[in-house]
């Protein structure tokens, strides 16, 4: 996983609330055996018309959205199914920021492991971001706070473990791993 | 002592390391589930690492989600439709015999969805921790286990330690009191409960659903309720294990046996939530005035009584939600015709179900170009369907028995239903484009989905006069 340092990139805007998984990536393109190379199906529903062009007028497709890295989206974002190929779609596009008032706990969770920052915030600044797609922001993982347009730093949270993980680019399973002595302590103790 | 919930006993109990201020709890699982689609990349994970699985044996695979369910395609009488699919197979099939997982294979009388078999093979007991790379692992709470989903990365992370890194949610207790009427079934309750929690009501959270109408339900319902629990956004959904849970699993192949049985019973009843315990929330419904539900909208919370009319709400996304859908507020849902029938999923696919749904259909014919699909959530569920007639019911009136699996819930393996056709569906997401491009899914009970085979448009299923139960 790469480090997640400073970013600072425009916002693409998505207003719509509830957005799911199945929205994010269909089910049709879940058969791969792959983590990479689903950036093109990313929102395929929404992006691309029954023939495949891209659907005018969505928010990705605009000229003005090409190389954003932060997306930010209506309540509750990626909520519905476990599937990481969502956050491996979000990450082969480009996104490195998802920004809600809400964000799903297994989206949440795979974008963890992924170098995708979920970042929930209040609903005030939720609300002024949505109002201002193309906002450039700059993101400080290490600080936690984010720079809006007009200079002002607001805070965010992030589970501390999460954002060390994020922050060095150390993934979860070198943690877990080094615990196998308490694991098997455990699985004595409990007849496992 | 603290007067504890179910679920702090069971966090408690598989805490193999307590959580800090700076790093989440390891939590042991007991029971990994795996399936062909949500694998393949936690493999390549272990391989890249070096590592190997470490407990085979606590780990049951099947395959369900991306697999045909026409007979001759399952059987490799004719090619499968996608190539890609096929190769996800091939995949699990590869990986389990290369690590020693079990895996139940085509052709193996246990296979079928995942929710569907690792209850019916008694593998899933109360008080442990069960995951699997689903959102819908939830449905396995129904015995009072922690069971919730995980993404691939987490299922590498299982695979190669038999652990997860977790922050403990909070609780939230669902009391349901008073009994459902006649003809109001557990996924009408379930679907009330979301209509009310909405879909991210339980984020964060783990729901208990408690009360007399949930004491009441048999186990093939809890498990409808607690597999949607994920649809109000909560991972995990407990009920208590009872009488109703310990007499389900006795005799299963993977549950306890001789003497082991018995002290795990006297340790399931010691697993409720004490008296006096704190939740986090509670929220209280009255069984008593929930009424056959139905979706309209494109997520699981947006549902109504089956007679009601469309409300209207001021809000963009409900609005295109409508718009997607078809529909327009104020509009009444009885009535309008439907093009496809789906009565199947990790929702409502066993045996109860099906009977459920054969109660309305025999002796009937579907009605004119309504197509019906009927999916056997495992093989035992289709081999007992048919034994007891289930089955040629369904066929005599005119619907498709197929193989077991996930099937168009998901429409993964090509079961799909065409651009703008309305489907009642007794899945679990009734999401955009979630059966098939521009498909329009309604959720409903399987009692209801049957009316509509056998009228074709949205009926109240209390208009006919034999139930099942």
């Amino acid at each position: 996983m790469e480090p997640f340092g400073r970013l600072r990139s425009r916002t693409v805007v998505l207003p719509a609330t509830d957005i799911d998984t199945d929205q994010i990536i269909p089910a049709r393109y879940l058969t791969t055996t792959s983590r990479t190379g689903l950036g093109r199906h990313l929102f395929a529903g929404w992006r691309y018309t029954t023939d495949g062009a891209p659907q005018p007028g969505f928010a990705l497709n605009r000229p003005e959205a090409a190389g954003c890295a932060i997306l930010v989206a209506g309540r509750n974002f990626g909520c519905g199914s476990s599937r990481e190929h969502a956050a491996w779609a979000l990450y082969d596009y480009g996104i490195r920021v998802v920004i809600s008032s809400e964000i799903a706990d297994i989206f949440r969770s795979n974008a963890l492991k992924n170098g995708l920052l979920p970042m929930v915030v209040d609903a005030g600044l939720h609300a002024w971001l949505l109002a201002h797609p193309g906002a450039e922001l700059e993101v400080d993982l290490d600080a936690c706070r984010l720079r809006l347009p007009d200079g002002r730093e607001l805070p965010f949270t992030l589970e501390s473990f999460a954002r060390h993980c994020l922050l060095h680019g150390v993934d979860e399973l070198g943690h877990l791993l080094a615990q196998t002595p308490a694991i098997e302590a455990f699985e004595r103790q409990n007849g496992r | 002592m603290t007067p504890r919930t179910m679920f702090d006993r069971i966090w408690h109990a598989h805490e193999v390391v307590p959580e800090t201020a700076d790093t989440p709890a390891v939590l042991y699982v007991d029971l990994h589930l795996v399936h062909e689609v949500t694998s393949p990349q936690a493999f390549a994970l272990l391989a890249a690492r070096g590592l190997r699985v470490r407990r085979p044996d606590r780990t049951l695979a099947t395959l369900d989600h991306s697999t045909p369910t026409a007979t001759a395609e399952l059987y490799g009488h004719v090619p499968m439709r996608d190539a890609a699919a096929a190769s996800q197979i091939a995949a699990l099939q590869r990986h389990a015999a290369a690590t020693g997982i079990e895996l139940l294979d085509i052709g193996d009388r246990r296979r079928g969805i995942v929710h569907v078999i690792g209850p019916e093979l008694g593998a899933t007991w109360p008080g442990s921790v069960v995951v699997c790379g689903d959102s819908h692992t939830s449905t396995h709470g129904a015995f009072g286990a922690l069971a919730f989903g995980i993404g691939t990365t987490e299922v590498g992370h299982v695979l190669a330690t038999q652990c997860l890194l977790q922050r403990k949610p909070r609780t939230l207790a669902v009391e349901v009191t008073g009994t459902l009427a006649p003809g109001v079934g557990a996924k009408d309750l379930v679907l009330a409960i979301i209509a009310r929690l909405g879909v991210a009501g339980g984020t964060g959270h783990v729901l208990e659903y408690r009360g007399a109408a949930i004491r009441a339900l048999s186990m093939d319902e809890r498990m409808t309720v607690c597999n949607m629990s994920i649809e109000a956004g909560a991972r995990a959904g407990l009920i208590a294990p009872d009488d109703t849970t310990i007499e389900y699993l006795r005799g299963r192949p993977r549950a306890p046996a001789a003497a082991d049985w018995e002290r795990a019973v006297a340790a399931w009843r010691a697993l409720p939530t004490d008296s006096g315990a704190v939740f986090d929330h509670t929220e209280t419904l009255d069984a008593g005035r929930i009424e056959p539900m139905i979706t309209f909208g494109t997520n699981p919370a947006m549902g109504c009584a089956i007679g009601a009319t469309i409300p209207a709400r001021d809000d963009p996304s409900y609005r295109k939600a409508l718009a997607y859908m078809g529909f327009a507020p104020g509009e009444r849902l009885a009535g309008r015709r439907v093009d496809l029938v789906f009565i199947g999923s990790c929702t409502n696919s066993r045996l109860s179900d099906l009977r459920a749904a054969a109660a309305v259909l025999r002796g009937r014919r579907v009605a004119a170009g309504v197509r019906v699909l009927v999916v056997p959530g495992s093989e035992q569920v289709r081999t007992a369907a048919e034994a007891e007639g289930l089955a040629a019911a369904f066929v005599a009136a005119g619907a498709e028995w197929r193989e077991a699996g996930c099937s168009m819930c998901l429409g993964m393996n090509g079961d799909i239903a065409a651009p703008g056709q309305y489907v009642v569906s007794t899945s679990n997401r009734n999401f955009e484009g979630r059966q098939g491009p521009g498909v329009r899914t309604l959720l409903a009970s399987p009692a209801t989905a049957a009316a509509a085979a056998a009228t074709g448009c949205i009926t109240d299923p209390r208009e006919f006069a034999h139930r099942g139960d």
